[in-house]
């Protein structure tokens, strides 16, 4: 009941080697450059990451939610940058596709973007509002003559956004009947991918603003039933939070490990530092916490594979697992001391890269409401 | 094109291995994995195959407790299938012993091209057991390659030397053994794992061979005592005085480095 099973360790090992042989070794220089490096990015996807949870017919895994997971925390364990490529490729960019798409739409977009020869990306956060996505001011008006959606608005902090394998933006956008989801492929006339920011961390990663101006996409880009996309959206959100769980947890162990390396090597007043209780106490503090984010997370995964409801268990484990990632960074950081204030250091480009798991697909005080709410109260 | 690969499984090299006190063999009580240097054969192995336009590829290995953990990591790098010797009287066999083993094994593999197997093991070194197993099937042996190529029914082979290497031809079936880096072996694919669950893995015991005289009553070896590598010595000081880069030509080539 408390492990995964010898199948999800196989797959963990190897998840493992990859990435400490393919991704470690470069980590430091694509943070330090700001590089996307796409072909790391496409070897990922013939190893079959990008299609894990997707079925055979659609050139996936047939595999489960827990084995994503598994690569997601075990890439962020190493690149934190590398893990939400991989998170938000699968959970935005193809699953909307293949959870509300029709048959037709699936066969355009699906075998790429599950084969991780493409990315998608998915456009819901507007720069007027963040948390409150039901606000979406974004528009997209029928032009009944052209037999086309026409899109105007702009969304911000979008993943995968502007890459060059990007082949599709999913954006969200008010309609007549309530908010749509519009398919919107990369290079349509009015779709304005920003240059990409200027970010504390996750600097390998590619995120834009997007901006719509006349965007004009064919009537059979409508994603799911019209009206439907808030809800869809909302459906989705709980699987991506349970992956950002995995990705801080991979973050949080790998401070762990570091941290208590470097305290049993790094000597002081004459021995390790790690025989200071005030070095050690924080460690065996962050122990439990990795603990904890593993089995919230894993129990999360285990729901999910199970078809039971996880939005309250999806919550607590990305609420939980996020905020043991800032922690675990910060007392890594410290430490280190002066070491792990060197950008070259990975607890450093941890520390950086750890918070905005406590911001992005729903922050903190989100997961709050929708467990207090959970608990039956009226929190608003 | 059909290829047979021999793959040892062996203790995690990550983790601290024990010998048995008595015999002084390794303990190979816990998990064991697939030996990297096997790696290299199985990846080469489909290479060929690959090149051939078709044909499969079959493990073979001898290993306790019916372990097939280190099989399943080759057969997820796209072998087709695998046989493997698991029998308690096996436990203690030496170099010799293995070999028999393997040679009736690799016997039901089928029609085949070709043997590929490591130079030598990750935990053992004997680096006896791709030639003997050539003298038992009466097949040619080239060993050390470090690159393989397949003409018709002609093997071509570079042979890694001192010095350089071999350019050896041999007819076809014929053993060879390969070094590490004659490929860069493949990560297994989400897939490729997945699929291995439900492969067939043929496991035989000494009987099922119709095998005697094998295992650790008949080994014709033993391990007589074991002793810790004695600590390194200290180096020796050369002061350059205008010739100092002679003195280092002449270390590397006593040391044939050079």
């Amino acid at each position: 009941m408390f492990e995964l099973s010898e199948d999800h360790e196989a797959f963990r090992s190897v998840v493992r080697d990859f990435a400490r042989a393919e991704i470690a070794p470069h980590a430091e220089a694509w943070d330090r450059d700001h590089v996307f490096p796409i072909d790391t990015v496409l070897r990922m996807g013939e190893l079959g990451f990008f299609g894990i949870v997707f079925p055979a017919a659609w050139g996936g895994g047939d595999g489960d939610f827990t084995s994503l997971c598994i690569a997601i925390e075990e890439i962020g364990a190493v690149d934190q940058s590398m893990g939400i490529t991989l998170s938000a490729g699968v959970g935005l960019g193809a699953n909307p596709i293949f959870r509300f798409g029709t048959d037709e739409q699936r066969s355009r977009w699906l075998p790429d973007l599950v084969a991780g020869r493409r990315l998608g990306a998915f456009g819901l956060t507007e720069p007027g509002g963040g948390s409150d996505a039901g606000a979406t001011a974004t528009k997209a008006s029928w032009d009944q003559q052209a037999g086309e959606w026409v899109l105007n608005g702009a969304k911000a902090f979008i993943t995968n956004s502007g890459t060059p394998i990007t082949s599709i933006v999913t954006v969200t956008a008010r309609t007549d009947d309530g908010i749509c989801a519009f398919v919107v492929p990369s290079g349509s006339p009015g779709l304005v991918v920003e240059p990409p920011y200027r970010k504390l961390g996750w600097h390998a990663s590619d995120t834009h603003g997007v901006v719509l101006d006349d965007c004009r996409v064919p009537a059979d880009h409508l994603l799911g039933a019209p009206g439907a996309g808030f809800r869809n959206f909302l459906a989705i959100l709980d699987d991506g939070r349970v992956a950002i769980a995995a990705l801080a947890l991979g973050c949080a162990r790998a401070c762990l490990s570091l941290a208590t390396a470097y305290a049993g090597e790094r000597e002081a007043f004459g021995g390790p530092i790690g025989r200071f209780q005030g070095v050690a106490f924080q460690l065996a503090d962050l122990a439990v916490a990795v603990e904890n984010a593993t089995n919230l997370t894993y129990k999360a995964a285990w729901l999910r594979d199970a078809g039971r409801p996880i939005t309250q268990a999806a919550a607590m484990a990305k609420l939980y697992a996020t905020e043991a990632a800032v922690a675990a960074s910060r007392v890594a950081t410290q430490v280190f001391g002066g070491a792990g204030f060197i950008d070259d250091n990975p607890v450093a480009r941890f520390y950086r890269d750890a918070k905005i798991l406590e911001i992005g697909e729903g922050t903190s005080e989100i997961q709050r409401m929708v467990i207090a709410r959970g608990l039956g109260l009226p929190v608003t | 094109m059909n290829v047979v690969v021999c793959v040892k499984q062996i203790p995690d090299p990550a983790i601290p291995g024990q010998l048995d006190p008595q015999t002084h063999f390794m303990k190979r009580e816990g998990k064991l994995i697939l030996d990297d240097s096997d790696a290299y054969g199985v990846e080469m192995a489909l290479q060929l195959c690959t090149a051939a336009g078709g044909g499969e590829v079959t493990l073979v290995s001898m290993a306790p407790n019916n372990e097939t953990s280190g099989l399943r990591t080759a057969l997820a790098m796209g072998a087709a299938k695998a046989i493997l010797v698991s029998d308690d009287s096996l436990a203690g066999s030496d170099a010799l012993s293995t070999a028999k083993v393997l040679a009736k094994a690799i016997e039901r593999a089928g029609e085949y091209d070709l043997v590929l197997a490591a130079t030598e093991s990750t935990d053992g070194y004997t680096g006896f057991v791709p030639e003997a197993i050539a003298a038992l099937l009466g097949l040619p042996s080239v060993t050390f390659a470090k690159s393989i190529n397949i003409e018709g029914g002609t093997v071509h082979v570079q042979r890694q030397t001192e010095a350089g290497y071999d350019e050896v031809t041999s007819p076809l079936p014929a053993v060879v053994s390969v070094t590490a880096g004659v490929v860069e072996p493949r990560y297994p694919s989400f897939k490729g794992i997945m699929a291995a669950k439900n492969k067939p893995v043929d496991t035989l015991t000494v009987s099922d061979l119709g095998l005697s005289g094998v295992g650790g009553a008949a080994a014709g070896q033993e391990i007589t005592a074991v002793d810790p590598a004695p600590a390194r010595q200290a180096g020796e000081i050369v002061t350059d005085e205008g010739e100092g880069h002679l003195k280092i030509v002449q270390f590397l080539e006593t040391q044939k480095v050079i």
